[in-house]
């Protein structure tokens, strides 16, 4: 099998997956859901460091940082704000002392 | 080995992502997802035998600063800007990635399937980073939320979509690098022309299409540079996008195609509007507010994009307490499509600290109404507007509604009379049940939770 057919089998599964696994999602969740999602999207990171780390010329080095910038934007803003957004989706029972 | 790592980090998403449907384990998928993350980028560093350092640890920090910065600082209000912007860069770095395989390959002895890939994720990319940070400046309201239309805009649009394909071609029959950055300046246009008709209230419905296709552009980037951890994550984030895409069309009754073409609320759309200048409606103050809802069993809050732009959200939070506090049982109604993008609503009422109990959605919310004393509309217009359940010549005929006409007494806090983002006219407003409040959200909230304690 050609690695692009493994590829395309890969993607398929995995999209699969994926709407199996978000389908159910309650709608007071749905912002996080996406944020997180968007988060997760980041992955094109390790590519990025790739190619900003072996880029031979000058422009490819270039494209490759500003690659780096926009994916790692991507992965630590993501995350982070979905963490602080559901660290307020708590009951109030759970929620421990201070606000 | 690296290729088993990758794959644990593509586990840890899933698994991430299952976590994420649920209230308790929320939070707890999203670190599994971001550990899953920081292991595949170990891994991608430590694999990568990488020369330039210098580039991509300044690259790193550079990143981390601003998604710190951004992340901390943002409003609950302000989060769909953020998710759109977030959405755009993860876009624009994989249409980056196939740029720099561009670069270096030249195109010269590239397989054709190797092009193909790179014609894709460069297109998706592209479009999504233009097309988010448009998002973006009409959220902010850097430029006008409602939809820019003007005559032969679709002839525009299939015209550049026509060149992007064409530009396409020509690379696969051979095309060197200058076709490369005309297909790449074609598809930022194109992100630009496919987003600005189209209208604020529909911000719930875009943001969640470039949600799925910044995964679909590190999807195609991992066809590009070969790595199955992309195309996974990207499949999953797709799906995720598309799930809420669809969701997003159902509550409005609409198809996408509609939202993305049809430049609703256009000059076109405002059937309705002449005759209705001069009907009476019943002007409400503070006080009436606080007698309405003082001496109510239960009230209903339905909250709009109004609520967010006011920052309101603890100021209901507060008149919502002062009311329990009474024995007034208090619910709030959530339309699916309210605010800006899906569940803003739910995190400004989080944020607030109102339980999340107490939010009911479409289907569990509407049978209720009948029972309900007292319904607050907060900033909210085109969801509870009745026409679309009984004017088939509406624009919004079908789409599902919260039927608080149903209830006691409505009171609906508004700034004017304007017409909703959609110029059509609520019929809600000059019903003999309703009581008009114009104010600002959270002026109006203080005025009547003051007006409270002498009731």
């Amino acid at each position: 099998m050609s690695i692009l057919i493994v590829g395309i089998t890969v993607f398929v599964l995995a999209a699969f997956v994926g709407l199996e696994v978000i389908s159910k999602v309650p709608p007071t969740l749905h912002t996080p859901l996406m944020s997180g999602a968007n988060a997760i999207s980041g992955i094109t990171i390790i590519a990025a460091v790739t190619a900003a780390g072996l880029g031979s010329t000058t422009m490819a080095e270039v494209l490759g940082f500003l690659a780096v910038v926009a994916a790692t934007i991507n992965v630590v803003g993501g995350f982070l704000v979905t963490d602080r957004m559901l660290q307020m989706f708590r009951r109030p029972g759970e929620r421990s002392g201070q606000k | 080995m690296i290729e088993l790592l990758y794959l644990l980090a593509a586990v840890a998403f899933i698994v991430g992502l299952k976590r994420l449907g649920g209230p308790r384990t929320a939070r707890s998928g999203n670190r599994i997802a971001a550990a899953g993350m920081l292991l595949a980028l170990v891994v991608a560093l430590v694999d990568a035998d990488i020369l330039n350092w210098g580039s991509v640890a300044a690259g790193l920090a550079v990143g981390t600063i601003l998604g710190v910065w951004g992340a901390v600082r943002v409003q609950m209000t302000a989060m769909p800007q953020m998710v759109a912007v977030f959405n755009g860069l993860g876009g624009i770095a994989s249409a980056l990635v196939s740029a720099v395989a561009v670069v270096e390959s030249g195109l010269i002895d590239t397989p054709i399937e190797t092009t193909i890939t790179i014609i894709i994720s460069t297109l998706i990319g592209a479009v999504t980073f233009t097309g988010s940070f448009v998002a973006f400046a009409k959220l902010q309201g850097l430029v006008t939320g409602s939809p820019l239309v003007f005559p032969g805009q679709q002839f525009v649009n299939a015209t550049l979509s026509v060149i992007a394909i064409g530009s396409g071609i020509w690379l696969l029959a051979g095309g060197d690098e200058s076709a490369y950055w005309f297909l790449g300046a074609v598809a930022l246009v194109i992100g630009v022309m496919a987003v600005i008709p189209i209208g604020g209230a529909d911000m719930p419905v875009v943001i969640s299409l470039l949600n799925s296709f910044s995964g679909l552009a590190a999807a195609s980037a991992g066809f590009v540079v070969g790595n199955n951890a992309l195309i996974i994550g990207g499949a999953l984030v797709g799906a995720a996008g598309l799930i809420l895409t669809v969701l997003m069309t159902k509550a409005m009754n609409r198809s996408l195609g509609n939202v993305l073409f049809a430049g609703f609320g256009g000059t076109d759309a405002i059937a309705g509007t002449g005759d209705t200048a001069t009907k009476p409606v019943k002007r409400a103050t503070a006080e009436d507010v606080a007698i309405a809802l003082g001496y109510a069993d239960s009230v209903m809050v339905v909250p709009g994009y109004g609520l967010a732009v006011a920052q309101a959200q603890h100021a209901v939070r507060k008149l919502a307490s002062a009311l329990e506090e009474r024995g007034i049982d208090v619910h709030y109604a959530i339309h699916p499509v309210a605010g800006r993008m899906p569940g803003h609503m739910n995190v400004l009422l989080a944020e607030a600290d109102v339980p999340y109990e107490q939010l009911l959605d479409l289907d569990q919310a509407d049978p209720q109404f009948p029972q309900t004393d007292v319904v607050l509309v907060l900033g909210a217009n085109d969801v509870v507007n009745p026409s679309a359940r009984d004017d088939p010549g509406s624009p919004i005929y079908g789409m599902p509604i919260l039927n608080v006409d149903r209830a006691g007494t409505v009171i609906v806090v508004k700034r004017s009379l304007s017409p909703g983002f959609a110029g059509i006219d609520n019929p809600l407003f000059y019903e003999d049940n309703t009581l008009m409040f114009f104010a600002d959200a959270k002026d109006a909230l203080e005025g009547a939770l003051s007006a409270l304690s002498q009731v």
